[in-house]
């Protein structure tokens, strides 16, 4: 069955609009090429962050001052920290392929608000642009970490009020690119395309949207306060001037926790895109899938407490958020056995996207496995603040929502650009990047399990052996994340030709020529069936 | 359209209820002032939100969004209040 969407027109790369070059760009409303902004800048950021990360990596291959000072290390680690959560992962896939692919995948022309949208592509430049002020004005770069814990970031004398400010902006940004999602997704979806007949990567956008709609004015709020308290020394945080510092944490993270789920929501739509695809398979468990999104973001709510075991918060609650978190990990598991279920009987073609998808699951069960460790109250005594923290949660964000990131690309890049990536270079990188993540963060497991601290520029002796294991895996990851972004690059000029179907995917965006005409439907499509119906889908050639 | 006088009546609401909010900060109530101060900071945006913007008029689905963002924000209060309270 074809679904009627007119003839195509002219599309929207080579669409004349009333702007000509950069500004055909900047101050476009095509919801398209504002995901392509949003997918360049975030991308940009990710290469600045990775070279950080690197750098801090080589200052760890040898106990004492290698090349930074610690100082500068402190620094580092915060850049690095705050650009990779608020400049890359949070706006990440929402923000690129949401804005790309929403309203493509239910039916519509554009997301309800366009200007609002462009808007917030220009609060989140704004924002970026204060972030990067705040480096070189008033003290310095910030160096309190990417959490700005109270009372430190109200003393120190570096410039944390405007770094404040910067992710303060970054927020409004944020929470514009949600209340245009859940407007977009309730009101402009096409005739027959029923909550249920949602691909679920719009379901996991819905639940990423609300939650940042409601979490994000509260770190807005709190981090007003900490502004307000650094320039008229209000007294909230600073319990010498009787306020309380545990105030600033829990306010923090209530936003903060909630926060990784805007990260990973999404990223495990795009899973459920990608593997009925390449399996040929109805997914499994639609509903329970899509359930499940919803549960994540709303059970998000109540677990912020499991990072602040070791604050001097009152037992009581420390055993309630413990108890709360492995409740999270109900909904994630229903995901995790979906998927599988899907693969399985599948006709599997191990295509790029369906391998990231895979080495996504890997790496997102160790995370998630590392998770539990982190978020029972006793075992995270002992790894509270060292280096398995950090190996955790970048098995999380990157080598979870990170590889999605990369999956998400490889899966819509012929849409997109209209242009094939070639399969050999991303079997290249991908065995590079997943060798070299996981030599690069496993060693932390291990290391922050005998006990080595986060966020010193130095380590005990006895902790070289892995460090230096840790530090060559980011140079064989570096090298992975080259290969690939170099054959993108490539491949956005000299690329085969991509059909408007390369992958025999059945949800709408591959039913419209590729890259797709400006309105992306010359008539708004009638739908008639569920997003996953293999069985009436005509075999690709 | 609801009447002006309507309009008024509210308003003088409001301002009664901030009189009680001092009042009621001023009574040193221990650890139910929060509570108190909450309160009456909930009955007054529930007239706002019902009389000044409407909500009373409105679709169900716009309710029950506003439903689901204070149960959130209740849910979060009370868990706070698991540590404030058994510290
Ligand atoms: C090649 C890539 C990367 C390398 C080599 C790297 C390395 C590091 C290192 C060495 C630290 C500091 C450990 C410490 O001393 O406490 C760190 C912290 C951190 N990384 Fe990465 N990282 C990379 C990618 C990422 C990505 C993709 C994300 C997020 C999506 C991320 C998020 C963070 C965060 C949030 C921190 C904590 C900062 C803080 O302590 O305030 N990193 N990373």
């Amino acid at each position: 069955m074809a679904i009627d969407i007119g003839a195509a027109e002219v599309s929207y790369l080579e669409h004349r609009g009333v702007h000509r070059g950069i500004a055909s760009w900047v101050l476009s409303t095509d919801h398209k090429r504002i995901g392509i902004l949003y997918l360049t800048s975030l991308l940009s950021f990710f290469a600045v962050g990775v070279l950080i990360g690197i750098l801090m990596r080589l200052e760890l291959i040898a106990p004492g001052e290698t090349l930074v000072s610690a100082r500068v290390y402190n620094s580092m680690f915060t850049l690095h920290g705050m650009i990779m959560i608020f400049l890359f992962i949070i706006p990440g896939i929402p923000a690129a392929f949401g804005n790309f692919f929403l309203p493509i995948l239910i039916g519509a022309k554009d997301v309800a608000f366009p200007r609002l949208n462009l808007l917030s592509w220009w609060v989140y430049v704004a924002g970026a642009t204060l972030a990067v002020l705040s480096l070189f004005s008033g003290g310095g770069a910030p160096d309190t970490g990417w959490t700005f814990y109270a009372p430190y970031s109200l003393r120190t004398g570096t410039n944390v009020t405007l770094a404040v400010f910067a992710a303060f902006v970054l927020g409004f940004s944020s929470i514009l690119t949600g209340i245009n999602f859940v407007t977009t997704i309730h009101r402009l979806r096409a005739p027959g395309m029923s909550w249920f007949r949602l691909p679920l990567f719009v379901w996991s956008l819905y639940a990423t949207a609300w939650v940042q709609v409601l979490a994000t004015p509260i770190l807005a709020l709190t981090l007003m306060l900490v502004m307000l308290e650094r320039i008229v020394g209000l007294g909230l945080f600073d319990a010498a001037r009787g306020g309380d510092p545990l105030l600033y944490q829990h306010l923090f993270w209530i936003y903060s926790h909630p926060a990784v789920y805007i990260m990973i929501l999404p990223a495990m739509g795009v899973v459920s895109e990608i593997i009925p695809t390449f399996s040929r398979q109805k997914i499994f468990g639609y509903k329970a899938i899509a359930f499940s999104s919803l549960a994540i973001a709303f059970v998000g709510y109540l677990v912020w407490g499991h990072h602040m075991y070791t604050s001097g918060m009152s037992d009581t609650a420390r055993w309630v958020f413990s108890l709360l978190t492995f409740l999270v990990a109900v909904p994630s598991g229903i995901k995790v056995f979906n998927w599988v279920a899907t693969l399985y009987k599948g006709a599997i073609d191990l295509a790029p996207p369906l391998l990231y998808t895979l080495s996504f699951i890997f790496l997102f069960m160790i995370g998630g496995f590392t998770g539990l460790i982190s978020g029972a109250l006793a075992t995270n005594l002992h790894i509270h603040d060292t280096a398995f923290v950090v190996g955790h949660f970048h098995y999380v964000m990157f080598g979870g929502t990170g590889f999605m990131l990369f999956a998400a690309l490889l899966y819509w890049f012929p849409k997109m650009f209209g242009r094939m990536v070639p399969a050999r270079p991303m079997w290249l990188a991908w065995l590079l990047m997943f060798i070299g993540f996981n030599a690069l963060y496993f060693p932390m497991l291990i290391l922050g399990w005998m006990g080595m601290p986060r966020r010193y520029y130095d380590y005990l002796p006895r902790f070289q052996p892995l460090n230096v294991v840790s530090t060559a895996g980011s140079w064989v990851l570096a090298l992975g994340l080259a290969v690939f972004f170099v054959t993108l690059w490539r491949a956005r000029r000299h690329g085969e030709i991509a059909p408007a179907n390369p992958w025999g995917g059945s949800t709408l965006e591959w039913q419209i020529a590729s890259p797709p005409p400006v309105e992306n439907f010359e008539r708004i499509p009638v739908i008639e069936r569920g997003p996953y119906e293999y069985g009436e889908i005509p075999p690709v050639e | 359209m609801t009447a002006l006088g309507t309009y008024v009546k509210v308003w003088l609401a409001l301002i009664a209820l901030t009189g009680l909010t001092v009042t009621a900060a001023g009574l040193h109530l221990g650890s139910l002032s929060v509570l108190a101060a909450i309160l009456i900071a909930s009955v007054k945006s529930s007239l706002v939100l019902s009389f000044f913007m409407n909500l009373r008029s409105e679709e169900r689905v716009f309710k029950v969004m506003l439903g689901v963002a204070m149960a959130t924000m209740a849910v979060i209060m009370l868990l706070t209040f698991v540590d404030v309270w058994y510290r």
